[in-house]
C-alpha cells in the first residue's frame, strides 16, 4: 500500500497536523500572493510608462494618502456608515414586515406586490434625485434610497422563505390543532431564517451602494460626496482611497452578517 | 333535540373500539379517492393496510386523522367525531418523511407537541414517559442534543416516533414510516415497533408497501384495491407474538405471502 492510499485516520496525529496547517497556508497564501503580484505590476506599470498620477495613481501613492488623509477619510467614513447602517435596518424590517402581510392575507399581497415590482424597476438612479428633492439634502434621503436597494431582494426571498414549509409539516401542526400564530412563531419565521440571510447578504452589500448613491446627488459630507469632490479636483490617488474604504465598508458589513447567519443558522 | 347518538363505539366482545368508519367516503373534486370504507378497528389492535398505487392508502388515514373530511359516511374514534379526539390528541401521525424541524434538537423535537397549544392554555395530554425516556424508548439515549442532519435516516424516524408518543395517544397512524429506509434499518426499527407497540398499548393503523411487513407486524391486513379505493378483503395474520426475526424464514409467513400476493394481483 503507498503512502497516499491511507486513510487520514491512519496518519500519526503530528503529521495530519502539518498536512492540514500546509493546506491551510496554501489556501492564504495563493489569493493574497496573486493580489500582492497584481498590485506589484500595477505600480511597475505606472512607473515604467510613467502615466502621470492624476490618470492612474500608483498603489504607493494611494497608500499614501491613507496616512496623509487619514482624518479627511474618517470624517467622510461616518456618515455613509451611518446612513447604510439605517437604510439596511429599514430597509430590511420593512421588507420582512410586508412579506409576513403578504404570507398571511393573499389579499394583500394582489394589491400591493406589483406597486413592489413597479418600485423596484425603477433605477435607483433615477429614483434617487426624487428623493433628495422630496427628503432634502441632509441624511435622510440617503437612508431612504439605501433602505430602497435592500427593500425588494428581502421582501422576495422572505414570503418564499416564509411559504417553504412542506406540505406534511404543515399536515403535523394540524393534528397538533395549532393556531395560526404557533405555526407562524414555531414553524414558518425559523424555516424562512436562511432565505433572510440570503437576502440580507445581499442587501448588506447593496445598501453602501444606496448611501454613496444618494451621496452623489447632493451631499456635502459621505464617502460619496468625496468620490465627487476628489474626481473633480483630479485627486486621483484620494479617489481611488475613497473607493478601497467604500469597500471596505461594505466588506465589513457583510462579514457581520455572516457571522451572525453562522451564528444563528446552525442546521 | 331527540336524536339518539346511537353509535356507540362498543363492539360485541366489549372491546372500545379505537377507530370506527361506516360507509365513508373522501372525494377530491369529481375525483372518488375511497367509497364505502366500514371497519371497526378494535382498541390494542395492528392494523396493517396494503394496496396497489393510489388506491388510498394514505388518503385512509388523513381520514381518520381530520385532515381530509368524509364525503359521505362517517369516522369515529373511541366514538367521538375525528375533530375532537384530534382537539384531545387521541392520536398521532407518523409521515413517510420524519417531518422534524431542522433547527430543533431531536429532544425539543419531541417536546413540540406540548408545546403547541400550552401558552392557549390548552390541557395537552402528557403521557407517563417524559420525552428524555421516550428518546431512550426508540434507543436514541446519548443523542438528545443532536440536529436533525446529525442524525442517519433511522434516527430521525425514531424520533418521529417518540414525537408521536409524548402525547400517548390511544391510536397512532403511521405513513409507509420505514418505506425510505435500507432493509437492515427497516427490519430492525419492524422490531422495536411492535416492542413499543407492547410496551404502550396503543392502536397502530399501519400503511405500507411491502407484503412482509404488513405480516410481520399486523394482527390484520386491510387490503385495499383502486378504481375508486375500497376494502378488497381483511385476513387476520395468525402468528404467535411476540414476533422474532427467524419467523420471516417459517413456512406459514410465506404462505400469507403468497395469500396476500395472490390479492394484490386481483386489484
Amino acid at each position: 500500500m503507498s503512502a497516499s492510499d491511507t486513510a487520514p485516520g491512519d496518519v500519526t496525529s503530528s503529521q495530519g497536523m502539518s498536512a492540514q496547517s500546509r493546506t491551510r497556508l496554501k489556501n492564504f497564501a495563493i489569493p493574497v500572493g496573486t493580489a500582492l503580484a497584481l498590485l506589484l505590476s500595477w505600480q511597475l506599470g505606472v512607473r515604467l510608462f510613467g502615466v502621470p498620477t492624476y490618470i492612474a495613481p500608483a498603489p504607493t501613492d494611494v497608500i499614501g494618502v491613507f496616512f496623509t488623509d487619514y482624518a479627511l477619510l474618517l470624517r467622510n467614513f461616518w456618515p455613509t456608515f451611518l446612513e447604510s447602517l439605517a437604510g439596511f435596518f429599514i430597509g430590511n424590517l420593512a421588507a420582512i414586515l410586508i412579506a409576513v402581510a403578504f404570507v398571511h392575507s393573499r389579499l394583500v399581497e394582489r394589491a400591493f406586490f406589483p406597486i413592489a415590482v413597479f418600485i423596484n424597476t425603477i433605477p435607483i438612479l433615477a429614483i434617487a434625485p426624487i428623493l433628495v428633492l422630496i427628503f432634502g439634502p441632509g441624511m435622510t434621503a440617503k437612508v431612504v434610497i439605501a433602505a430602497l436597494i435592500c427593500f425588494f431582494p428581502t421582501l422576495v426571498n422572505m414570503v418564499r422563505g416564509l411559504q417553504a414549509v412542506s406540505p406534511q409539516t404543515l399536515e403535523l401542526v394540524r393534528i397538533l390543532s395549532a393556531s395560526k400564530s404557533e405555526v407562524f412563531w414555531k414553524i414558518r419565521l425559523p424555516s424562512s431564517l436562511p432565505f433572510l440571510f440570503s437576502a440580507l447578504k445581499i442587501a448588506s452589500t447593496t445598501c453602501v451602494i444606496g448611501a454613496i448613491v444618494g451621496e452623489w446627488i447632493g451631499a456635502n459630507v459621505g464617502l460619496g460626496a468625496l468620490i465627487i469632490e476628489s474626481t473633480f479636483n483630479f485627486r486621483s490617488p484620494l479617489l481611488y482611497a475613497t473607493v478601497f474604504v467604500s469597500s471596505g465598508l461594505s466588506v465589513l458589513l457583510f462579514a457581520s452578517v455572516s457571522t451572525a447567519e453562522k451564528l444563528i443558522v446552525r442546521w | 333535540m331527540t336524536a339518539v347518538d346511537g353509535s356507540h363505539s362498543q363492539t360485541q366482545g366489549g372491546r372500545d373500539n379505537a377507530a370506527s368508519l361506516s360507509q365513508a367516503s373522501v372525494k377530491f373534486g369529481e375525483f372518488t379517492a375511497l367509497t364505502d370504507i366500514s371497519l371497526d378497528i378494535e382498541a390494542g389492535d395492528f392494523w396493517t393496510i396494503l394496496g396497489p398505487s393510489g388506491c388510498g392508502k394514505s388518503t385512509m388515514l388523513r381520514l381518520v386523522s381530520d385532515l381530509v373530511p368524509p364525503a359521505s359516511g362517517t369516522v369515529q374514534i373511541l366514538g367521538k367525531t375525528t375533530e375532537a379526539a384530534r382537539l384531545a390528541r387521541e392520536f398521532a401521525f407518523v409521515f413517510q418523511d420524519a417531518t422534524l424541524l431542522p433547527w430543533r434538537s431531536a429532544l425539543k423535537n419531541v417536546e413540540l407537541p406540548l408545546e403547541i397549544g400550552r401558552k392557549r392554555g390548552i390541557d395537552i395530554p402528557t403521557g407517563d414517559r417524559s420525552p428524555r425516556e421516550l428518546l431512550e424508548l426508540v434507543g436514541l439515549k446519548g443523542r438528545e442534543e443532536a440536529l436533525p442532519h446529525e442524525l442517519s435516516g433511522g434516527m430521525r424516524q425514531r424520533v418521529a416516533i417518540a414525537r408521536a408518543l409524548v402525547c400517548q395517544p390511544k391510536l397512532l397512524l403511521m405513513d409507509e414510516p420505514f418505506g425510505a429506509l435500507d432493509e437492515m434499518t427497516r427490519d430492525h426499527l419492524n422490531l422495536q415497533l411492535l416492542d413499543i407497540w407492547k410496551e404502550t398499548g396503543t392502536t397502530i393503523l399501519f400503511v405500507t408497501h411491502s407484503i412482509p411487513e404488513a405480516i410481520f407486524l399486523g394482527q390484520k391486513v386491510l387490503m385495499l384495491k383502486a378504481n375508486p379505493g375500497r376494502v378488497k378483503d381483511v385476513v387476520e395474520i395468525d402468528l404467535p407474538l411476540p414476533r422474532k426475526v427467524a419467523l420471516r424464514e417459517a413456512p406459514e409467513f410465506n404462505a400469507y405471502c403468497g395469500q396476500l400476493r395472490k390479492l394484490l394481483e386481483e386489484c
